[in-house]
């Protein structure tokens, strides 16, 4: 059994033995990758030793392993793309990729791939570049503890760290972006997955969904973005573990939902953010067991959400608590946890006794009046308050929280 | 006018109230400090605390002050003595204790609790600047009724509702208007509104520092202009000294033509 076994892989292996390795460097025989990428058969290797070198448009034809060592720099000189993917199985790892050229009609990437499967991007640093990684309907590939600082001033002259457009089966894991458009965007992208990344003072989204169904993103951060991360127009995203911070900006917010569909969001941290989480048009979301922390509105629904869940979170010290416009819809607030709850727990089962009302009469008439913004603190503002609290009028009498936590939900 | 000055000072400071007054904000500071040991969250209920207090104090003591010392008034008034250095004197001496027994009273615990060290410095300054702003122009109208009325009563009771007009009443027909009229570009009429009441422009001179001001700029290009760049700082600045200086002015003038 164990020999029919060797024997069948036997040519694999041998295959493997026979790949070579090419060795780039300036005083080597081989001084440009391009030429070395030509000279070297699918499944070889291209060590890239330290140096700058200064190429574009390097075009990656068939199945390779380049590899850069300690200070391999490839440096576009802002004049164009720098790596083109064209065939499966390509790693490309190790490298410093510098200077790719901005466009308004080419979206010049420091790696770029154009239907291709089982690429391996890992270990790379970008400075500077227009796009990082542009992945063009591309399937099973993994994009690996990346390191991308842009310089991104402007939305409409700037690009995205890692731009996905029509992929699937995509890892986009412990990779840190700053300074781009959107730090990760995916549109059409299926069944991906976005862990452990940071994404920090991009100047539009952290990170962004269009129109990408079944993905998930989990343990990541975003902080200090133009706006957290914006979901929008997909189905069955998964949101866990993600940490939302400091998206404290006049329109900005920790979480966008824009037409969801049945989500999932779920031991996530809000904090210090001017919206937790944004909703409009959503439907069939589940909100469980998160931390809202130090917002400004912990929630604000625009319209049209129906049918969402929100259970089991920390509401803690938001100035506004949650916005609300229109009917119920049925969703429904459960056995939260929210700062302001001052009713009493006579049986002691952790449970208020009495409902709480999330919406404060205040941030019902900003959400109306936005301009009263201006009496924000102001002691007429508490008294109201205060009295639509005793009894409610203007606010909706059927949103509240039937079992407000009296405890902090440890989750 | 200075000698009248020191002895309106001495003789508040030696009365019981500045120091139940001194000793309310000292004994303030340290208990939010043992709450919270944060600065810049106690920075904030003080702010509550401060825009709410200060006006009426000022206004109970601008009134007390004035009719209480009536007949020394009068007394001074036989003398050979510009009537504006009398009456701008006690205004001062009040309005002056005041502040001390503010800035002292808060000062102490929040130097003890390392304000010096802490980002809040400035926060914490600018309450003090406010907090001291509002006395003086409460002072300064309460003196302005107190000469309208003869009759301490009715004065007091002036005084009093002019507290909560400005300190409730004026809020909420700012914003019923707001309401009554939201089809419209509202934002340059907010901020107006606020500066036609120094307690709104109080709070808003405070709220700029702290970081929720981003809050309020989120509605408009105006907010966002206002209250995101020193431009709203120096405004509000501005028109706190104007309502500090106008009511002085009316106390001269009131007081020059008044018939003792």
């Amino acid at each position: 059994m164990n020999r029919t076994i060797f024997i069948l892989l036997f040519p694999l292996l041998v295959n493997s033995l026979l790949a070579k390795e090419i060795v780039v460097c300036t005083t080597c025989e081989v001084t440009n990758i391009q030429e070395a990428i030509n000279r070297a058969n699918a499944h070889d290797a291209i060590i890239i030793k330290a140096g700058t070198y200064l190429e574009n448009n390097i075009t990656i034809d068939k199945p390779l392993v380049i590899k850069g060592e300690q200070g391999a720099i490839v440096d576009g000189q802002s004049k164009d793309g720098i790596f083109l993917v064209a065939a499966d199985s390509v790693t490309i790892s190790g490298l410093t990729i510098n200077n790719v050229g901005r466009s308004h009609t080419k979206d010049n990437a420091g790696i770029k791939t154009l239907n291709v499967r089982h690429f391996l991007f890992e270990n790379n640093t970008f400075n500077n570049p227009f796009f990082a990684f542009h992945i063009q309907k591309s399937k099973r590939g993994v994009i690996r503890d990346n390191i991308i600082h842009g310089n991104a001033i402007d939305e409409f002259d700037s690009g995205n760290g890692i731009h996905m457009w029509h992929c699937s089966n995509i890892e986009v894991l412990d990779n840190k972006v700053d300074h781009m458009r959107d730090g990760i965007y995916f549109e059409f992208v299926k069944h991906s997955k976005v862990e452990g990344n940071e994404s920090r003072f991009n100047i539009r989204y952290g990170l962004h969904f269009m129109f990408s169904n079944n993905d998930e993103y989990t343990h990541n951060l975003f902080e200090n973005n133009g706006a957290g991360v914006a979901v929008m127009f997909s189905k069955y995203i998964f949101m866990k573990n993600n940490t939302f911070r400091l998206n404290w900006g006049s329109a900005s917010y920790g979480l966008l939902l824009k037409e969801i569909y049945d989500a999932e969001i779920k031991h996530n941290t809000f904090e210090k953010n001017t919206i937790g989480i944004s909703a409009d048009g959503s439907t069939r979301v589940n909100v469980e067991e998160n931390d809202f922390i130090n917002n400004g509105w912990a929630i604000k629904f625009l319209g049209a959400c129906y049918s969402n869940k929100f259970l089991r979170n920390n509401f803690v010290s938001n100035s506004f608590g949650i916005a609300y416009k229109g009917t119920l819809n049925s969703n429904i607030f459960d056995k939260n946890f929210w700062s302001e709850y001052v009713g009493y727990d006579l049986n002691h089962d952790g449970t208020g006794d009495v409902p709480f009302r999330p919406v404060k009469l205040f941030s019902y008439v900003v959400n109306k009046t936005p301009e009263t913004i201006v009496l924000l603190r102001s002691l007429f503002v508490d008294i109201i308050n205060f009295s639509e609290k005793v009894s409610p009028i203007f606010t909706p009498d059927a949103l509240k929280d039937e079992h407000p936590s009296m405890k902090r939900i440890a989750w | 006018m200075l000698k009248i000055l020191k002895y309106s000072f001495f003789d508040l400071m030696r009365s019981r109230w500045s120091y139940i007054y001194f000793f309310f904000y000292l004994i303030l500071g340290y208990v939010l400090f043992f709450l919270n040991n944060d600065v810049s969250k106690a920075v904030i209920t003080l702010l509550n605390i401060i825009i709410v207090l200060t006006p009426l104090i000022g206004t109970i003591f601008g009134v007390m002050y004035y009719y209480s010392s009536r007949e020394f008034t009068e007394l001074l008034l036989s003398q050979p003595l510009k009537r504006s250095t009398i009456f701008i004197g006690q205004y001062l001496g009040v309005a002056l204790s005041l502040s001390l027994s503010l800035v002292i009273g808060l000062g102490i615990p929040f130097v003890a609790y390392g304000v010096m060290r802490s980002g809040a410095i400035w926060d914490f300054t600018s309450l003090l600047v406010t907090g001291s702003f509002l006395t003086f122009i409460f002072v300064a109208l309460a003196y302005n009724i107190a000469l309208s009325f003869n009759d301490k009563i009715k004065g007091f009771g002036f005084a009093i509702l002019m507290w909560l007009f400005m300190a409730v009443v004026y809020d909420g027909i700012i914003m019923l208007l707001m309401m009554k009229y939201q089809d419209y570009p509202l934002d340059k009429f907010a901020l107006g509104a606020m500066m036609f009441n120094p307690i709104d422009l109080s709070r808003v001179l405070i709220l700029l520092k702290l970081d929720i001001s981003a809050l309020l700029g989120y509605t408009g290009a105006v907010f966002q202009q206002f209250f995101g760049t020193s431009m709203g700082m120096v405004i509000s600045m501005a028109v706190l000294s104007l309502w500090v200086l106008i009511p002085v002015w009316r106390i001269r003038r009131v007081a020059g033509k008044k018939d003792f």
